[in-house]
């Protein structure tokens, strides 16, 4: 009776043991572990690259290429406080491209979540069977091997010292002089946004942050938004910064008047690093999408740990259509090019007559 | 008992005559400076209780009718109009009276922008408020000098005060540098200091030098149009169009110049520009 009463319970707890697993996924899990076809093969390495799994992602790479395992790590994980340090695979797409019985190439669209928010990253890849599994071609990365070399850096920088008086009559310093430029209110399909330039007109940097406010036919306001990461905040003396402020779910017809505020803080600086923003073109995407892409060289000697690049479109009458601004994944070494690219919109691409990149710059404090 | 009564009354009547015959009054004067002590004549007999009420002051004693009410100077510090009450058993009496700022003694100078372009027009605004040691505005007219000196150069100018205000406006000289303005009323003086800072590029230009695959690109010495050399610091765009595509480089000014270099891949066209002031353009490669 006894011993009947064990084999039951033993038999219980397996069952419930197997429900659990097949209700947490397991068999899908499993499925994503095997690579016996080339989209198992990409989800299974996609899957252990969520998992932060270094070792078993690379068992799953096709080492034909000689790829070593800290390149690739390097590669999809992010080095130097990168945003790619600061970001983690959220979910991914897979769609086949091409296949054959040995080869196949499939397009992945992988979702990051990072600290500037979601981020997808679309890549072609190929697979290749070995023997009755199928491996991930991963394209060796091709990181910059700069020499070893003393680089000087004596660029300017200010600093704002001494007591900061609000009494009435006391010395005080002005706020940095900035100016907006231009300033265009465009209808989105969901939304009304406003893009234009602004210039730091001063000799000293500033900190500046651009606000607008639409007003209703009858004065009153309707909406009110400022630029968050769509401006280069920290302008230097005539540097000239495109800003873009969204408002969701408003119509144009909606808006009267706009009211602009720029507000500029005087702040310490550096006129250092200095990024050159090369080869830029606009081209077709894997996807079909108009963008415009480039190189980022940082011509200084410190890294930038992380880099945006922002984008303002003209039209052929030299009006502000739009302003695109895009992040990049890698860290800016010195003298190292990093591909960038940002989205262009299908009816901005057929109006667009030129453009003009700027790049902002997030660089964490040298010991 | 009749008789009682009546002698009761003639009694109290007498008792009261006294105080009918001295009726309180108090008498300041019309009006005192600020931060002086002076008196208030009382009349009356037996004691009272004196406030004084001022625009940012309340004093509160009691005084002896009939004899002088000492008013320290610490008590009528704030200039305005101040209300002295004596209230005793038959009620209360009040005088006003004017408590003015004292001597000339403070300047607060403000002086407006911290920093300015040279050459702007009425650029430049000075106002100095005067006041007493107390901080009360001196309505009374007062002579204040405002001493400008930029680089060995200086002038004055003197200005009256209306209502205790008095100002001025200038444009910018036309050469850069730290322009000090001094306020100056009496042994007071207020130093502030403006700088006057380059304005925009003027005849922006620079040259372009191949080395192999490179260009190297290298402003004249960049300066406004009064001949300022605009600050190290200030940026300078180089864009460069070629085969390769479009490249962008914002650089600082160093030792009055700015400095690029971009690599080139067949026929090249080199624009600069400083804030929203366009440079030259220079074509390489054969292009016109």
């Amino acid at each position: 009776m006894k011993r009947g009463l064990a084999v039951i319970v033993v038999l219980l707890t397996g069952l419930l043991l197997a429900a659990g697993w097949f209700q947490s996924g397991g068999l899908k899990l499993r499925a994503e572990r095997t690579a016996s076809s080339p989209e198992e093969a990409v989800r299974a390495l996609l899957a252990d690259i969520q998992d932060h799994n270094w070792d078993r992602a690379y068992a799953r790479l096709d080492h034909a290429n000689d790829i070593q395992q800290a390149d690739f790590v390097r590669e999809i994980a992010g080095t130097d406080g990168s945003l790619r340090t600061y970001s983690a695979l959220q979910g991914f797409d897979i769609w086949p491209v091409h296949a054959d019985p040995s080869h196949a190439t499939l397009r992945v669209r992988m979702n990051w979540s990072s600290a500037v928010g979601s981020r997808d990253d679309v890549r072609d890849w190929s697979v290749v069977r070995d023997g009755d599994v199928w491996k991930v071609v991963w394209p060796k990365p091709n990181f910059a091997n700069v020499p070893l070399q003393v680089l000087p850096v004596n660029y300017l920088r200010w600093d704002v010292i001494g007591r900061r008086s609000d009494e009435s009559g006391g010395a005080s310093v002005d706020s940095p002089q900035v100016r907006i430029i231009s300033m265009n209110a465009v209808e989105r399909p969901d939304s009304v946004v406003i893009v234009g330039e602004v210039e730091n007109e001063d000799t000293v940097p500033a900190y500046l942050n651009i606000s607008a406010t639409l007003l209703k036919p009858d004065g009153s306001p309707l909406a009110q938004q400022d630029s968050f990461d769509a401006i280069a905040h920290s302008l230097l003396p005539k540097q000239v910064s495109p800003y873009r402020i969204d408002f969701p779910g408003i119509r144009l017809s909606q808006v009267k008047s706009v009211r602009m505020d720029a507000h500029p803080l005087l702040v310490p600086a550096s006129a250092d690093p200095v990024i050159s923003v090369e080869n830029q073109n606009v081209n077709k995407d894997a996807l079909g999408r108009t963008i415009l892409k480039g190189a980022l060289v940082n011509q200084s000697g410190q890294v930038v740990n992380i880099a945006q690049v922002l984008a303002v479109f003209y039209d052929s009458s030299g009006k502000a259509i739009w302003v695109s601004d895009g992040y990049v994944d890698q860290a800016l070494l010195p003298q190292a090019p990093v591909a960038f690219a940002v989205d262009i919109p299908s009816d901005v691409a057929n109006r667009m007559h030129d453009y003009h990149v700027v790049v902002n710059h997030y660089s964490a404090p040298s010991a | 008992m009749w008789r009682m009564i009546r002698n009761f009354c003639v009694v109290m009547v007498a008792s009261a005559l006294p105080a009918l015959s001295q009726t309180v009054t108090i008498h300041a004067p019309s009006s005192v400076s600020a931060g002086s002590s002076f008196a208030i004549a009382t009349s009356g007999r037996g004691s009272a209780t004196f406030y004084l009420v001022g625009p940012s002051h309340v004093l509160k004693r009691t005084i002896a009718l009939g004899q002088e009410i000492t008013i320290l100077g610490q008590d009528v510090t704030s200039s305005g109009s101040y209300q002295a009450v004596a209230c005793g058993s038959e009620g209360c009496v009040n005088t006003v009276f004017q408590v003015l700022p004292s001597a000339p003694a403070r300047l607060s100078f403000l002086l407006h922008p911290s920093r300015v372009p040279v050459s702007t027009p009425n650029a430049v605004n000075g106002t100095a408020l005067v006041s007493d040691r107390f901080h009360n505005t001196v309505i009374a007219p007062a002579k204040v000098d405002f001493r400008l000196s930029l680089a060995g150069e200086s002038s004055t100018r003197s200005v009256q005060t209306t209502r205790g205000v008095a100002w001025f406006e200038m444009g910018s000289r036309p050469k850069q540098g730290a322009l000090q303005v001094v306020a100056s009323l009496g042994d007071t003086t207020e130093p502030r200091v403006i700088q006057q800072v380059a304005s925009d590029a003027c005849g922006l230009r620079m040259t372009a030098t191949p080395v192999g695959h490179l260009v190297k690109l290298e402003t004249d010495a960049i300066r406004d149009c009064a001949g300022n050399p605009l600050p190290d610091g200030t940026i300078v765009s180089f864009t460069k169009t070629d085969n390769a595509g479009r490249s962008t480089v914002d650089t600082p000014i160093k030792k009055d110049k700015a400095i690029a270099q971009f690599q080139v891949s067949g026929p090249a066209r080199i624009s600069v520009a400083c804030g929203v002031v366009a440079g030259n353009e220079v074509s390489l490669g054969g292009r016109p």
